[in-house]
């Protein structure tokens, strides 16, 4: 197995992971408890990259964020570096491509909080955000836990964004999916192997965690 | 500062429902204000708007002199900003913490020995002392109820607001609490507004009703003006009078009124604003039943009555009479073994004129 992709998927999972809880919360808490009509836009904005595939969103980013576009450039001004093909650029297609796998299981976890907890938090006295600290996340944490333990397996095993916006650099944007596919072209089963076995074995403990949180929450 | 809580508000639904409240209450002293009236009706909703869990579209909510609402001004205070109590129907216990943490749950700003102190004060009050490390799920549902009271009073709020606060309980339980509720409200000294679908329950609690039919208040008073003296048809049945019947007033005697009422006449006190057709109301409370006239009775009003039907109804029997007109009597079991009731037996139904209460018809 490939050490330098392992350490770059560790990486760019890692920071998905961080980035989509820190983002995804709130964006999942106002989604959750937003009575604006126009609501089921977002969820649907949100929802789009389950559905689409994932060449389509590597592609529109490419353009976005290429060399030519006005984001392209001012970042280019700015760091003398472009965004595609390098782990920003990476990082950005993850991010976009697992929001999906964050949102919509905290999402589903805060609607199933009693309205009427969070109700009672507030006449006696607690403000909204010691509300969510103190009454939503007790009630609902292992929804929220499954959502960040998805969001990382997927991002794991993500490929075809990260081919599309990152290439296939060594070390720099190689994940560790993109080199079984690497390794099935030069006809190197034994290392594709490996890394598949890897994969899954990783995939499916990661599940079995998830299940495992879920039926907690479900107790609680 | 008028010491006053004022009521003025439309609150509208998008389904084109409209709930429109106005009351006065006194906002410095203990007094129980009951929203009566059927589910559905917008009690709640008012409920909801006093604690600013919901914000009306039009109108004025005032404590004390302070305005907690006002639409054309745009104050709207959060519940967080109004210090009041409120009562969840079925309690809303925090099933993540103790029964200690969720009486405690509220006085985060104190420091750690005076909320102890608090807390232990509400566990012996509340007779809960013992509970301090069970989960809600842990305890009975009277226990629950007296935690959560526990949970809001412990704040000393300057207005209590109760949701139905019995009916999550058991039948027998629910029996007890009520009476014991007042009194153990009584000792804070803060004005109350209660909801509930219950007549028994607004009779036992309430020193002001308020009831409310399809988003308007029909009627505000006593519980004795409310329930004895309906001001129209529709509060009469959402009151549950037992008996409404149309009637004629057909002329006046020594200054009471003399109503026909399916072929009897009866002595009413003189209303003033009905002409000739009238609706009478009379409760069951006060068809009095006896086996002969006794000829000593001041009563007015005595009429031959076969009885149709004996219902028990808890510890009162519920008796339907014919007496010209279909009558409901309401005895206690002990009266009614007296009089030893059986179906078709006749009996004399006294009424007093003042318990006879005229509604305008047509």
């Amino acid at each position: 197995m490939d050490g330098a992709a392992l350490w770059l998927t560790l990486r760019l999972s890692i920071a998905t992971t961080a980035i989509l809880t820190l983002v995804g919360i709130p964006l999942a808490w106002w989604l959750a408890n937003t009575r604006w009509r126009g609501r089921f836009l977002i969820e649907a904005v949100v929802a789009l990259p389950l559905v689409l595939p994932p060449t389509v969103l590597g592609f529109y980013l490419l353009v976005a964020l290429g060399p030519h576009s006005p984001v392209g450039k001012g970042y280019e001004a700015l760091t003398g570096s472009m965004i595609p093909f390098t782990f920003p650029g990476l990082l950005i297609g993850s991010l976009l491509y697992n929001l999906p796998f964050a949102v919509r299981p905290f999402t589903a976890a805060f609607s199933s909080v009693d309205r009427r907890m969070i109700e009672a938090a507030w006449c006696l006295g607690e403000s909204r955000l010691g509300t969510f600290f103190r009454v939503a996340l007790p009630l609902c944490w292992p929804g929220v836990l499954t959502g960040i333990v998805l969001t990382f397996a997927h991002a794991i095993g993500e490929f075809g964004v990260v081919l599309m916006i990152g290439g296939n650099i060594p070390g720099v944007t190689r994940t560790l999916s993109i080199t079984i596919y690497d390794d099935v072209q030069s006809l190197d089963y034994a290392s594709a192997g490996q890394t598949a076995l890897f994969l899954l074995g990783f995939a499916f403990v990661v599940l079995c965690l998830a299940q495992l949180l879920s039926r907690r929450g479900a107790s609680l | 500062m008028s010491e006053e809580l004022v009521v003025d508000f439309e609150k509208r639904f998008a389904g084109g429902t409209t709930i429109r409240a106005n009351l006065r209450r006194p906002a410095r002293e203990f007094n129980i204000t009951v929203l009566f009236g059927p589910s559905g009706c917008g009690k709640t909703t008012i409920l909801r708007s006093l604690a600013g869990l919901e914000r009306p579209e039009a109108g004025e909510i005032r404590f004390n002199g302070e305005t907690w609402f006002d639409a054309q001004q745009g104050i709207f205070r959060t519940p967080q900003a109004r210090d009041i109590g409120f009562l969840f129907q079925d309690y809303a216990l925090f099933p993540h913490l103790t029964v200690a943490q969720n009486i405690g749950f509220g006085l985060r700003a104190l420091a750690k020995q005076e909320r102890t102190d608090r807390v232990d004060e509400m566990l012996r009050l509340f007779e809960i002392t013992g509970l301090e490390s069970r989960y809600p799920n842990q305890i009975s549902g009277g226990q629950q109820q007296r935690v959560a009271l526990a949970r809001v009073m412990v704040r000393r709020p300057r207005l209590l607001l109760l949701d139905e606060p019995l009916s999550a309980l058991d039948a027998s339980l629910r029996e007890n609490l009520r009476w014991e509720l007042r009194r153990l409200l009584g000792e804070f000294r803060v004005p109350i507004v209660l909801v509930t679908h219950d007549r028994v329950e607004a009779i036992a609690l309430a020193d002001q009703v308020v009831v409310m039919e399809q988003g308007v208040i029909r009627q505000t008073g006593s519980v004795q003006e409310v329930f004895t003296r309906p001001a129209d048809l529709s509060v009469a049945k959402i009151v549950g009078t037992e008996t409404v019947e149309p009637g004629r007033v057909i002329g006046t005697e020594d200054g009471l009124a003399v109503v026909q009422v399916g072929g009897v006449e009866l002595l009413a006190l003189l209303p003033e604003h009905i002409k000739e057709d009238a609706y009478v109301c009379i409760r069951g409370e006060e068809v009095v039943l006896q086996r002969h006239v006794d000829a000593l009775t001041s009563v007015r009003n005595r009429l031959v009555a076969r009885v149709v039907s004996i219902v028990p109804e808890g510890p009162m029997v519920r008796v339907g009479l014919d007496c010209g007109f279909r009558l409901t009597s309401l005895v206690t079991r002990p009266a009614c073994e007296e009089l030893r009731l059986q179906i078709g037996e006749e009996v004399v139904a006294m009424l007093k004129a003042p318990a006879i209460h005229l509604i305008a018809r047509g």
